[in-house]
């Protein structure tokens, strides 16, 4: 018997029910990885600097994340008299709710299949399969911007300001660069939808059989170029270190959000990381071949973002600031052109081979 | 380039290893302090009273002038210093107290855990200078 599609027409109640449970499992699963996400930072990077971290709160510091939202929820609210006051508390919402979204369109899994009243359903582990997939994660990319800009210019303080006109030019400049490496993507995948550019990365390696059996034709083997533009360019959009001049803590005591103090300045911190986790969602499933992998589904999903992240992390460990005018040099004369460059080569590819 | 960010990933990841940290966790874990380190004062005694004869060298170096001293004279008349106090809010730990003393009668210790809770615990009486 071929399992029937869950959806609103055929079991509205059941099909109700399965969406808020994946809604309320990947928020809170996405929301524990943002807490956790945190933790392992500052250990990480804190060994990385033959530090230690966090020790003292539990075992390993591991209470810290909980420790630190208790402190952070006390604090004073604090808005300066000067300050804009509906577009300053708009700001952290319009921040972390784009980031926050993007997951709702990234399949985190294979097909779930369950028998109810006799009928087999299927329920695909995504919230929602927009055909649009990308364009709506590009878009939602694109919004996160205007809660920088936002809190910025509402401040009324000049740090804050430069730290959001920064943050305007170096993410308009690096979204363009990420953007048109995920054009390559879609060039070859012949659809926008996340889950059919997953599924068209299911077949074999090049006509290789001699390969472990789940090593199926990822992007990142016929685009490399494109992953490592995708993930610098992403990684200037989510303002991480070596990218993250906007809040700049040596230069401009945290840019955008100098003013923001309590939960307001939490929901500024919780968006960075909820970023950070949605951008290595979107590279797993452009690139890494989604859930595709040894483990069982999910479980692959969660090894590649947590792969990233380490990433991540490690390249913050690593790297200092880059200067203002070498972010701008890197993003308009190097990335750029080499996005143009490999989308030219790709389609005279595709031309010439399908 | 990438030579050089791979070379600089790879220190980073050498020290993510266990064992190179070089934190050491101060109040479960101490360092020993140098023969020469400055902390809490000491008066020397000897068997019967404290070395110190009052000779007033110490209060009168002193650049911070946290020492009191008062002099009396004892049963066998010698010189002894009836009040010898030290105020440490006061005193900036710079051992001239110590180098100025003709009898080495006062030493600098290692204790550097001072901390307390009222002003009158840092005024530090011949008594608990003697401990």
């Amino acid at each position: 018997m071929t399992p029937e599609v869950l959806s609103l027409s055929n079991a509205p109640a059941l099909w109700a029910a399965a969406m808020l449970v994946k809604i309320i499992v990947a928020f809170s699963v996405l929301m524990g990885i943002v807490a956790y996400a945190t933790w392992v930072e500052r250990k990480v990077i804190g060994r990385m600097q033959t530090r230690l971290g966090p020790t003292m709160t539990g075992p390993n510091g591991l209470l810290q994340p909980i420790a630190d939202g208790i402190k952070l929820f006390f604090k004073e609210d604090i808005i300066p008299n000067e300050a804009s006051k509906f577009a300053f508390v708009l700001a952290p919402m319009m921040i972390l709710a784009p980031a926050l979204i993007s997951m709702a369109v990234i399949p985190f899994g294979g097909d779930y299949h369950f028998t109810f009243h006799g009928v087999t359903y299927l329920i695909p582990m995504q919230i929602t399969d927009l055909n649009i997939g990308i364009l709506f994660i590009l878009a939602m990319a694109g919004l996160g911007v205007y809660g920088i800009v936002l809190a910025g210019l509402s401040s009324n303080s000049k740090y804050s300001l430069l730290g959001g006109i920064r943050a305007s030019a170096q993410m308009i400049s690096y979204e363009l660069a990420a953007g048109l490496s995920i054009i390559t993507i879609f060039m070859l995948s012949e659809t926008l939808s996340l889950s059919g550019i997953v599924a068209a990365q299911k077949e074999v390696l090049w006509g290789i059989t001699a390969l472990p059996s789940w090593m199926h034709n990822w992007y990142i083997f016929s685009q490399p170029l494109a992953f490592g533009l995708f993930v610098v360019g992403s990684m200037a959009e989510i303002n991480r270190t070596p990218f993250d001049l906007p809040e700049a803590e040596t230069e401009l005591v945290s840019g955008f959000c100098t003013e923001y103090s309590s939960m307001k300045y939490a929901l500024f911190f919780m968006a960075e990381y909820a970023n950070m986790v949605t951008i290595s969602a979107i590279a797993t499933t452009l690139f890494l071949g989604g859930w595709d992998g040894p483990f069982y589904g999910w479980i692959n999903f969660l090894v590649k973002v947590f792969g990233f992240m380490f990433f991540f992390i490690w390249i913050r460990a690593t790297f200092p600031r880059l200067r203002y005018d070498q972010l701008m040099q890197l993003g308009w004369k190097v990335m750029i052109p080499l996005a143009l460059g490999n989308i030219v080569v790709t389609a005279i590819a595709v031309l010439l081979w399908q | 380039m990438f030579k050089e960010f791979a070379k600089g990933l790879s220190i980073t990841f050498k020290h993510l290893l266990p064992g190179h940290s070089t934190t050491v966790e101060y109040p479960k874990q101490k360092l020993e302090m140098s023969p020469r380190f400055r902390g809490l004062h000491r008066l020397v005694p000897t068997q019967t009273r404290e070395k110190c004869v009052a000779c007033y060298l110490c209060p009168t170096v002193c650049p911070a002038k946290c020492i009191t001293v008062e002099s009396a004279e004892n049963e066998q008349g010698e010189k002894y210093p009836r009040v010898y106090k030290i105020d440490l809010l006061r005193c900036i730990f710079c051992g001239y107290c110590v180098e100025a003393c003709p009898v080495e009668a006062i030493e600098m210790t290692d204790k550097y855990e001072l901390a307390n809770f009222k002003r009158e615990d840092f005024n530090f009486e011949k008594e608990r200078l003697l401990k």
